[in-house]
């Protein structure tokens, strides 16, 4: 069963930079019938959606919804079986300088001779041979990008005995400093505290709207992105439905992509999607356990 | 005579005229600074079993070379860099199927070092070859090894030089690397390439079977203390020309206060440097609560960005 996918969804919340809902010609992102197989068994199924210049899109899934395929298919690292990707209106590749890319949680050992502006200096030249030349304009170039972060506190400090905010925080720069149209991050909010991933994503509101940068942004939780998110593309079994929030996160929107009934909730300003064969209560970031694959 | 009279109660007469004390002193040298530089990269990327396997390897070259007549230099070389190769080529991403393969090939490589020391002490009739290439024998190196040493020593820190910078990020992030457009692949099959040629060069200082304590040792004490990588490159190949010339000094000394046999240069290098680890322990467990960061209990404040 394929759910069919708006690929121009007028956007019914406004978006938090502009304000103004913006037509399918201001993509920096579109992603259009994309299936992917790894291994022979298909991950991804006629996946679409379409992500504005400013836009802030949550990708949201459980584990193994297909979210890091979608993410590295997009870098260009995984070749699709079908469908077609434009990133800021050229057809996406390797070593693409529009893509921003923030990896999933790295483990930053404590002894690792790095520190915080050095990384970010890796995101402007790293993919360059031989040894960087200090240089004036280099440096400006990394402190500022430290500063916009909020991370010139501790940018001399080695990254391994950063906390994951600050981190992602460094990450965030490191991925910026190329001033690409498209930044793509991979669950940068896992393992992070409540406050913390506050911190983080309003971080990358500010940087979508001021800069006019298209995220995208995966997340096995939507709650913590509510607040900015104008766009969702919910993964379920390889599938997708894309759109604004309110228009994706809704009961017959999710049971129909799950192909079983489930129920959205809201609670307390939070989303709680419930499945509805039994009744589970499910909001990620509480349980790892989906109840929606058992039924599906 | 100064400088005479400063040395003399640490250094017995004859130390620094001596040619074998001199060839000894280049070729540590040289060794401990290819492995200080390439051995901090090891330890970052987590490969310290590869550059094990890989010394264990040189061990059936540099026996094989012994057999033949050949220096063992030439023999580690040989089978250090055709075992990068076949490492690079087995390359199997899941690490459980990465280690056995590197197991068995190590496996049959040290097989093979068996057959050709026994084979090389039936012919020599001395137990000599086991003790040269499993341990070194630094004292008699032809002095000719020197220039070969420079060469390839300035080789692989060349080449180490060329891939700094995407060898950093794939050591970072293989994923963001490969997303960069970072050949990763060809950039860790030249990282193992200096490798091979590293442990080489520490297998004829120490031997076969403790030159990962030179590439490994050095580099650990560095990450101890350095922040940056680069410094954590000087501060490796400093300590490792410390623990090479202090190890080389004590085992000449030695032969004084032994009674004629002197130490083996291995034991005394490789008893510096577990001594310096040892400290690099305590000087950073001093100064550990300082070099954590503040943490995250205040709110950073989130500036505008101004990037464009």
């Amino acid at each position: 069963m394929i759910v069919k996918t708006d690929l121009v969804a007028s956007t019914g919340k406004p978006s938090l930079g502009d304000g103004s809902g913006l037509g399918a010609s201001d993509a920096v992102l579109r992603v259009e019938d994309v299936s992917v197989s790894l291994g022979g068994r298909p991950v991804l199924d006629q996946v679409s959606f379409s992500v504005e210049a400013g836009g802030f899109c949550g990708l949201i899934g459980s584990n193994g919804a297909g979210k890091t395929t979608l993410l590295r298919v997009i870098l260009g690292l995984i070749t699709p079986s079908g469908g077609r990707i434009e990133v800021a209106g050229g057809t996406r590749s390797r070593r693409n300088p529009q893509i921003g890319y923030v990896p999933q949680k790295i483990i930053f050992e404590a002894d690792m001779p790095l520190r915080a502006r050095d990384l970010v200096g890796l995101g402007l030249d790293g993919h360059r041979f031989g040894i960087s030349r200090p240089a004036a304009k280099r440096r400006i170039a990394v402190d500022e990008m430290l500063d916009a972060v909020g991370a010139t506190r501790f940018a001399d400090a080695r990254i391994g005995n950063l906390s994951g905010g600050e981190q992602q925080r460094v990450m965030i720069a490191q991925a910026l400093i190329c001033r690409p149209k498209l930044l793509l991050l991979d669950e940068p909010l896992a393992n992070l505290d409540i406050r913390s991933a506050a911190e983080v994503v309003e971080l990358l509101a500010r940087i979508a709207a001021e800069q006019r940068i298209a995220i995208l942004l995966s997340a096995h939780d939507m709650n913590p992105l509510l607040p900015v998110m104008d766009r969702v593309v919910y993964l379920a079994d390889g599938r997708a439905a894309s759109g604004t929030t309110d228009q994706v996160v809704r009961t017959e929107r999710l049971s129909q992509l799950y192909g079983h009934h489930v129920e959205v909730i809201h609670v307390q300003g939070r989303v709680l999607v419930v499945s509805g064969a039994e009744h589970q209560a499910h909001h990620a970031g509480d349980t790892y356990t989906d109840p929606f694959l058992r039924g599906g | 005579m100064l400088v005479a009279t400063f040395w003399s109660p640490l250094v017995e007469p004859g130390f620094f005229s001596s040619e074998p004390v001199q060839v000894a002193l280049v070729v540590g040298a040289i060794a401990a600074i290819v492995s200080g530089i390439v051995g901090v990269f090891t330890v970052i990327r987590g490969q310290s079993f590869a550059g094990h396997a890989l010394s264990d390897i040189g061990t059936a070259g540099g026996s094989a070379a012994f057999l033949v007549g050949a220096s063992t230099l030439y023999g580690f070389v040989a089978f250090n860099v055709v075992a990068a190769g076949v490492m690079e080529l087995i390359s199997i991403r899941k690490p459980r199927g990465r280690d056995l393969a590197t197991g068995i090939v190590l496996g049959a490589s040290l097989g093979l070092a068996a057959l050709f020391l026994y084979e090389g002490t039936i012919s020599s009739s001395t137990t000599g070859a086991t003790v040269n290439v499993l341990f070194g024998s630094i004292f008699t190196l032809p002095p000719g090894i020197t220039v070969v040493m420079a060469a390839l020593g300035v080789a692989s820190v060349v080449l180490v030089a060329v891939l700094y910078r995407p060898l950093l990020l794939s050591s970072v992030s293989y994923e963001l690397a490969a997303a960069r457009g970072v050949p990763v692949r060809l950039v860790g099959s030249g990282y193992l390439l200096a490798l091979a040629l590293a442990v080489s060069m520490s297998a004829v200082t120490i031997g076969a079977i403790l030159s990962t304590a030179l590439l490994i040792g050095p580099a650990a004490i560095a990450l101890r203390v350095a922040t940056r990588t680069g410094v954590a490159m000087a501060v490796a190949a400093f300590v490792g020309v410390f623990a090479c010339w202090a190890g080389t000094l004590i085992a000449y000394d030695s032969t004084v206060w032994a009674g004629g046999n002197g130490w083996p240069v291995s034991f005394c290098i490789v008893a510096v440097i577990f001594v310096l680890y040892f400290a690099s322990g305590i000087f950073s467990r001093l100064r550990g609560d300082r070099r954590r960061a503040p943490s995250n209990d205040q709110a950073t404040a989130v500036r505008p960005v101004e990037v464009g």
